[in-house]
């Protein structure tokens, strides 16, 4: 793949409610602080892509909301919708196909607003399913159940997850829900959907983002430090739950197996300094890990145990706070990205990593992590 | 100029999309409805190629896209593969009071495991590989909530 | 390994009927996409890539890609869902464009569907307005376009009789297209009883409501070879969604330079550039416009330049858009015939790659080189695609 790097990136602060914004105000603060971090103007944009969900937005052609907001006027722009991971995507093939020197990405979501049960509960099948009442958290509690099962993870090591990206959010700024928490605070939190507990499960968040991408000739033109897209690539498994071994983590697999190629990376255990990866729900963590092969299969929990995946670890994960520390969801996958961007800059501030040269970003669309977008990034062309 | 954000309520307005919908089963899903309605029956559709039996019907293979037209029927107890014990009632999702749960099934005959809600069931007795059975509704039309819910098979032991 | 020209080199759809509730949206889907891939001589273990897009609440399913794998061939394989409301269909096949053009993917599949059987489309159209500012006050698609068409006849004289032209145009060419949803033999005098929606539209004037999928085939430059059809290739694509608010349009046009339809002009300027077409009335071998309803097609062969502003009228009841015209405009009944919504855009794509592959059947336009495809959504936005049968020199985006 040639070089394309990401030349800006800028967050909103995550929020359980921004009352005082609505998405054009939260578009436009991401975006002119990803135009500030790059040190260009709008008018050096050459197209834009926005991501959004009608559904979340309760707005049909929910892209509407924010058209003047993220500078797409007299530009070629395009919407996509799902997770941010998948909308950088698009933006990124647009630059490789040569027809755009820059494009700028942008994702809003205000879980706020909706009612998020009734807005995952249409993810399913209108015939077969959602008259069930099945929504996002307790669809996930099946999965956990089969793969805690499966591999004999318990309860605590998921808890794990939790204590450690809660305590990495105290770092981040832009984190809605950094917390002090012990296993046992976790283990003690009410059951949802057995056996997800509530701190188990990321918050309801409110938020936006934007990065821009520049191909090779404009990246060294804009900046010191470039950020060079490595890899990319996205598989999608079955829909039906019971079409799928829900602890199987085959998508991921096979995803992470081109991004990896596409990058060069043999060995991610060693190859990969820092990893944002999508931890809707803890257990998410541990199975992630394992898809994207930094153990073998039912390891993710020993793995954490080990303390190798926190802040200090041979392998942080996380290091944001995750999604556990704010989800606003389609927003999550871009901020992974962000997240992973500026640890190889070196601009994570007080979370940042030491040494990162090489980093992973993460993103899932669908119940259960139904489909997968693994992004690898660097600090070399 | 006065500062006009300070101590200002942020106006919020209530809203609600009110779209109807009226999502058609199609020939597949239809054939598959009225059985279970009329018969109390559950039948899955067999890929030629691949031989997977997929239930719920699928009218072709998602893999090798082969017409799947030969039905198969289906037991009305099977393994249950999943399952969560719902902890919090959502009023407008739940549908039954606290507590139920919600397995994936797999039918005797199926290859593939569906989504059903169970019930009748005592506090630590679900377990995966477990066997469970279908309970129907007395009045039944035509939809998936024909099966009011799945319980564990009694006096199996 | 960047920079690819990309062909369009498979073609499969639905027949665009009123209703099907013979099958779900997945089999739906599923019909247009086995079409498509046997069109192209390919089994789904031959996709790289899928792109699929619809209007979620046209039938009210959240993450439509991940729900339709069964139908849309996606089973362990790379998908993504896009959508820009009307335009939808023309995003889709700009973001398989894209797909392949960048080098990662050499054979790209792209879905685009509705049922709008499913739901009140006028209910779930409302709701793509601004929740504050446009819905409370705003009645849908028809209201929209009836202000659009109320000043177009004050500024030009346009009369509803000239609309009607453009209506009874792409129902007598749909009459040659078995896939077309309505089949009608209309008259003007017909459309002119028909009864007012909203003055000055009425029902003659406007797109009915369909059931249909459409699926398409892009592929690279180096693989076009392996197919059974000659490739259509896609010679540039360029967008324009300028506005946020219902009545921005409005305000513009007074604004900026005294543009007509500022999206479709400034997408046409960019696109037309790019591909150096300067007399498109006599460059292009045809057109397939998403005109959404009859007075569309009088005021964008303005903005697309095929006649000076207020030529519209004059220019198609000459019969130069007329099939055996000059550049016949929607050989294939276009969207006043068939309006499955997420389909249709990619609809227009699909007959202009036909026209330029020699496969249209009754409607063919002989010699067909050159055409143009556009998608209208949202507010009003606009896509436009330039279709070929000469492989570009370079790849121009």
């Amino acid at each position: 793949m040639e070089p394309v790097a990401i030349v800006g990136v800028g967050m909103t602060e995550i929020m359980d409610n921004h009352l005082a914004s609505n998405y054009a105000d939260l578009v436009f603060e991401a975006s002119q602080k990803a135009l500030a971090d790059a040190g260009m103007t709008i008018d050096q944009v050459d197209n834009v892509i926005t991501i959004s969900n009608d559904f979340f937005d309760g707005r049909t052609i929910s892209s509407m909301a924010v058209m003047d907001a993220c500078g797409s006027y007299d530009k070629n722009v395009s919407t996509v919708e799902g997770d941010g991971t998948f909308g950088a995507f698009y933006a990124l093939m647009r630059v490789l196909s040569g027809s755009y020197e820059t494009c700028l990405v942008c994702a809003h979501h205000k879980g706020s607003e909706g009612v998020m049960s009734l807005i995952t509960n249409a993810m399913f099948d209108p015939i077969y399913e959602r008259s069930l009442g099945i929504d996002a958290i307790t669809s996930a509690a099946l999965q956990a159940r089969v793969y805690m099962e499966r591999y004999g993870v318990s309860e605590e090591e998921c808890a794990l997850v939790s204590v450690k990206n809660h305590g990495n959010a105290f770092k981040n700024q832009v984190a809605q829900l950094p917390l002090k928490l012990t296993v046992e605070e976790v283990m003690a939190s009410p059951y949802i959907s057995d056996p997800l507990k509530l701190l188990d499960c990321s918050p309801v968040s409110d938020g936006a983002s934007a990065l821009i991408l520049a191909s090779k000739s404009r990246a060294r033109q804009i900046t010191e430090k470039p950020v060079w897209v490595k890899g990319v690539a996205h598989c999608c498994d079955a829909f039906h739950l019971g079409d799928r071994d829900l602890s199987s983590t085959r998508a991921l697999e096979e995803a992470a197996r081109k991004a990896y190629a596409m990058a060069g990376i043999s060995d991610p255990g060693r190859e990969i300094d820092v990893v944002e990866l999508y931890d809707a729900f803890s257990y998410m963590e541990l199975m992630w890990l394992e898809g994207l092969g930094f153990c073998e299969r039912g390891e993710g929990g020993k793995l954490t145990s080990s303390g190798e995946t926190a802040m200090d670890g041979r392998l942080p994960v996380n290091p944001s706070g995750g999604c556990l520390s704010g989800n606003p969801v389609v927003v999550a996958g871009l901020n992974r990205i962000i997240e992973c961007a500026l640890q190889v800059r070196g601009d994570a501030g007080e979370h940042q990593v030491e040494g990162v040269r090489t980093a992973i970003a993460h993103g899932i669309n669908g119940p259960c992590g139904q489909s997968h977008c693994v992004w690898i990034m660097g600090g070399e062309a | 100029m006065e500062n006009w954000r300070e101590n200002q309520e942020i106006i919020v307005m209530e809203g609600r999309i009110k779209v109807p919908y009226t999502w058609a089963a199609g020939e597949v899903g239809t054939r598959y409805l009225e059985t279970l309605r009329d018969q109390r029956k559950f039948m899955g559709t067999r890929c030629p190629r691949c031989e997977i039996v997929y239930h719920p019907p699928r009218r072709n293979c998602p893999d090798c896209f082969e017409e799947c037209e030969d039905w198969v029927e289906l037991g009305s107890q099977g393994e249950l593969q999943s399952y969560t014990v719902v902890r919090r009632h959502h009023p407008q999702l739940s549908p039954l009071p606290l507590p139920f749960a919600y397995g994936i099934i797999k039918l005797d005959g199926a290859d593939t495991g569906f989504l059903h809600i169970l019930s009748d069931f005592q506090e630590g007795e679900l377990a995966v590989g477990s066997r469970v059975e279908a309970v129907f509704a007395e009045e039944r039309e035509g939809n998936i909530r024909d099966v009011l819910f799945f319980r564990p098979v009694k006096g199996v032991d | 390994m960047a920079k690819k020209r990309v062909a369009v080199t498979g073609v499969g759809m639905t027949k665009q009927r009123s209703s099907r509730p013979d099958v779900t949206g997945i089999e739906l889907i599923n019909e247009a996409v086995r079409a498509a891939l046997d069109d192209a001589g390919i089994t789904r273990k031959d996709v790289d890539a899928i792109v699929i897009g619809n209007m979620d609440h046209f039938e009210g399913i959240n993450y439509v890609d991940t729900w339709s794998v069964d139908g849309n061939g996606a089973l362990m394989k790379p998908i993504m869902k896009v959508c820009t409301g009307g335009t939808t269909g023309t995003t889709v096949a700009m973001a398989a464009y894209y797909h392949v053009a960048s080098g990662l993917f050499d054979k790209v599949l792209a879905i685009a569907w509705e049922k709008n059987s499913e739901s009140d489309t006028t209910g779930a159209i409302i709701t793509a307005f601004d929740p504050f500012w446009d819905r409370p006050c705003f009645a849908g698609a028809v209201a929209g376009l009836a202000l659009e068409a109320t000043q177009y006849m004050a500024e030009t004289g346009a009369t509803e009789e000239d609309a009607a032209y453009v209506a009874v145009r792409d129902r007598k060419h749909a009459l040659l297209n078995p896939y077309a949803h309505l089949h009608i033999n209309l008259t003007i005098e017909m459309v002119m009883e028909s009864p007012y929606l909203s003055w000055p539209v009425k029902m003659g004037d406007m797109c009915p409501r369909t059931d249909g999928a459409c699926a398409l085939i892009f592929a690279s430059e180096d693989v076009v070879d392996e197919f059974p059809h000659r490739p259509a290739w896609i010679l540039a694509v360029a967008d324009r969604h300028l506005w946020a608010y219902t009545s921005d349009p409005y305000v513009n046009q007074k604004m900026v330079g005294g543009t007509w339809f500022p999206a479709m002009e400034k997408a046409t300027e960019e696109i037309y550039s790019k591909v150096g077409i300067t007399d498109p009335l006599n460059q292009f071998d045809l057109a397939e416009l998403y005109l959404p309803y009859s007075f569309a097609g009088l005021r964008y062969m303005e903005s697309l330049g095929f006649c000076d502003r207020g030529g519209g009228p004059e220019l198609v009841r000459s019969g130069a858009t007329d099939l055996g015209g000059k550049c016949p405009v929607n050989p294939s009944g276009g969207v006043l015939s068939s309006n499955a919504i997420g389909a249709t855009g990619l609809l227009r794509v699909a007959e202009c790659a036909l026209q330029l592959q020699g496969r249209a059947g009754e409607r063919q336009v002989p010699n067909a080189r050159l055409a143009l495809a556009t998608g209208f959504g949202g507010c009003f936005w606009s896509d436009e695609l330039i279709l070929g049968v000469d492989k570009p020199e370079k790849p121009r985006g």
